[in-house]
């Protein structure tokens, strides 16, 4: 039994035969938090009930009770998906205190799957940034070097797999916030169709493009917690009306008829070149499995840094708005409502906080909103059809994650410009709406992982897991930890 | 590089936007919303004058349900986390300024 390299339907038949106990499983990541955390800072807060909920599930197993189907694995939620009575944070000092009084969707399927919440996950501050420095607690370090970022947003929950502090974890992507922490630490990172899975309970960022998805080992588990978590809910009126998500009958092995677009606006100035060297690599695999490649054309990539940039600060400026010292949240004195709103506001948010909400607040103000917010939302039109034009002609789209590996901390935390263009080969799946998967497809000179991303149209998850499943059973970069951590 | 916006622009904005700053943060901002901007400004190089706006990827409009009561949170659920409560109720400063 090696729960380092095992996937979770493995884990669970552990827990079924009796080999282990859910007290002994999450006793074992404990110990690995107790023991690796210091270095890497994933968590943020620990389920202080976690080893007694696992009792709870022994001995309801041991007297032959009902169980869940996971129950008693363990899994780490990123600190933006409001957990009941365990602090939710943001990363945020706004929100340095405030415990929900309610689970959000995700986390109540979770739950009610058998899963035992062991903790919350470091984050870019309200999910914004790529390098987990934003944070206003700590910052999170990549397993792979500790003077390198894990990337970000979801930093916390892909340096956390990554460590094999849990066995899985979820995040949320806005422009690319699984995808590239995913890539950074060498991990499989989901981002499924806007509307897949519901977002009551995630604390918003930028509503037209958030969602949420799995951060796992493998595809195969991606596969695992989509079946649980992509589920139609009412209580998100922005939950897609689709069947809930099952997993692809269909027998893999091959990839046979498949055809995969490598578009070349993807492979520009700034990609280094070891990580497109292992890409290509990559390339030739998804060829051997007998899938069809064809070069393709995405001519508005280049433009998706900049509408990103818009629309992106223009709804998180007005749904940062809610923060106002008033309902929840920290409160700073002031002696009128309005010189606490400010005072509350200019205390409570970090730089890069305040710099997206001035620009979302410029943008949208009058005057300015045809030149930049209209202008913005006519380009992803052509980000769109960009993306629907590449899938008339092929299933799926292959393109690196991010331009270059982990970089080191500090190295553009003073430059937000060049964060920004950072995420530059991710956010145009956000503004197009479909869903995607990185997952590990090699290792640099510096011995980091690089990954690739696989990008499918509106809920062609089945689809997008399967070609990574088939990738994934002829290589075993994704089964790869740190040497320090084995 | 131009100047797309100015210092009293940028104080204006943090108006808007119930943010302050001093003088040395304002410089600060002033200057990286300018790069930002000015970057950004890249989408000129795009017609797109019949091209209509996409605000919304899926196809939904007007989710609406039964008016009826739901679960819902308790009073003292929803004044849990709030920093100050007096009555059953939020309590806030001075609204009105004199």
């Amino acid at each position: 039994m090696d729960l380092l390299t095992s996937d979770l339907k493995t884990i669970k038949s552990y827990l079924d035969n009796g080999e282990i106990t859910a007290k002994q499983l999450v006793s074992f990541y404990l110990e690995r938090i107790k023991k690796y955390d210091n270095k890497i800072k994933a968590f943020l807060s620990l389920n202080e009930n976690a080893l007694k909920e696992a009792e709870e599930i022994d001995s309801k197993r041991q007297k032959g009770e009902p169980l869940p189907p996971m129950a008693g694995i363990p899994i780490g939620l990123k600190d933006n998906i409001i957990t009941k009575e365990i602090k939710t944070t943001c990363s945020s000092r706004i929100l340095e205190h405030f415990v929900p009084v309610y689970d959000a969707t995700v986390t109540k399927l979770l739950k009610n799957e058998g899963f035992i919440i062991l903790g919350k996950l470091n984050m870019d501050e309200f999910a914004m940034g790529s390098s987990c420095e934003s944070s206003y607690f700590q910052e999170t370090r990549n397993p792979w070097d500790t003077n390198r970022v894990p990337g970000g947003s979801s930093g916390g929950s892909a340096a956390a797999v990554s460590a094999r502090l849990v066995p899985a974890a979820i995040g949320s992507d806005t422009g690319g916030s699984i995808r590239q922490p995913a890539s950074f630490c060498g991990i499989t990172g989901m981002k499924p169709t806007y509307g897949r899975i519901s977002r009551y309970g995630l604390v918003a960022f930028a509503s037209s493009l958030d969602q949420i998805g799995p951060m796992t080992i493998s595809a195969n588990d991606s596969e695992t917690l989509m079946q649980i978590i992509a589920k139609h809910d009412k209580n998100d009126s922005t939950s897609a009306s689709v069947e809930n998500f099952e997993p692809s009958k269909a027998a893999t092995g091959n990839l046979n008829g498949i055809k995969i677009g490598v578009p070349e606006e993807f492979f520009a100035k700034g990609i280094e070149p070891d990580v497109e060297k292992a890409v290509k690599n990559a390339i030739a695999v998804f060829e051997s499995l007998g899938a069809e490649i064809l070069s393709i054309k995405m001519p508005h990539t280049d433009y998706a840094v900049a509408v990103y940039y818009i629309i992106a600060t223009a709804e998180a400026s007005s749904n940062l708005a809610r923060y106002d010292g008033v309902r929840y949240g920290y409160r700073a004195e002031g002696d009128t409502l309005k010189k606490m709103y400010t005072a509350t506001r200019s205390e409570g948010f970090g730089d890069e906080v305040k710099r997206r909400i001035m620009l979302g607040t410029y943008v949208l103000s009058a005057g300015y909103y045809d030149a930049y917010y209209l202008k913005a939302q006519k380009v992803r039109t052509l980000i769109k059809e960009d993306f629907l034009n590449a899938f008339k002609e092929v299933d799926a789209i292959i393109a690196p994650t991010s331009p270059t590996t982990a970089f080191n901390a500090g190295e553009k935390s003073n430059d937000p410009l060049s964060m920004y263009l950072s995420d530059i080969y991710t956010l145009s799946l956000n503004l197009f709406g479909g869903c995607g998967i990185s997952i590990p497809c090699g290792f640099d000179s510096k011995h980091l992982p690089v990954g690739l991303q696989i990008l499918g149209n509106y809920f062609q998850e089945q689809k997008v897991l399967n070609i990574a499943k088939n990738y994934q059973n002829s290589t075993d970069f994704h089964t790869k930890i740190p040497g320090w951590l084995e | 590089m131009s100047k797309i916006i100015t210092k009293e622009d940028v104080a204006h904005i943090a108006e808007l936007s119930r943010l302050s700053f001093s003088e040395k943060e304002l410089a600060q901002f002033t200057g990286e919303l300018n790069n930002i901007l000015d970057y950004i400004h890249k989408l000129d190089e795009l017609d797109t004058t019949d091209i209509p706006p996409t605000s919304h990827v899926l196809d939904i409009s007007n989710v609406f349900r039964e008016d009826t009561i739901h679960e819902h949170l308790n009073r003292e659920d929803a004044l849990k986390n709030a920093p100050e409560h007096e009555h059953n109720h939020f309590k806030v400063p001075r609204a009105v300024e004199g």
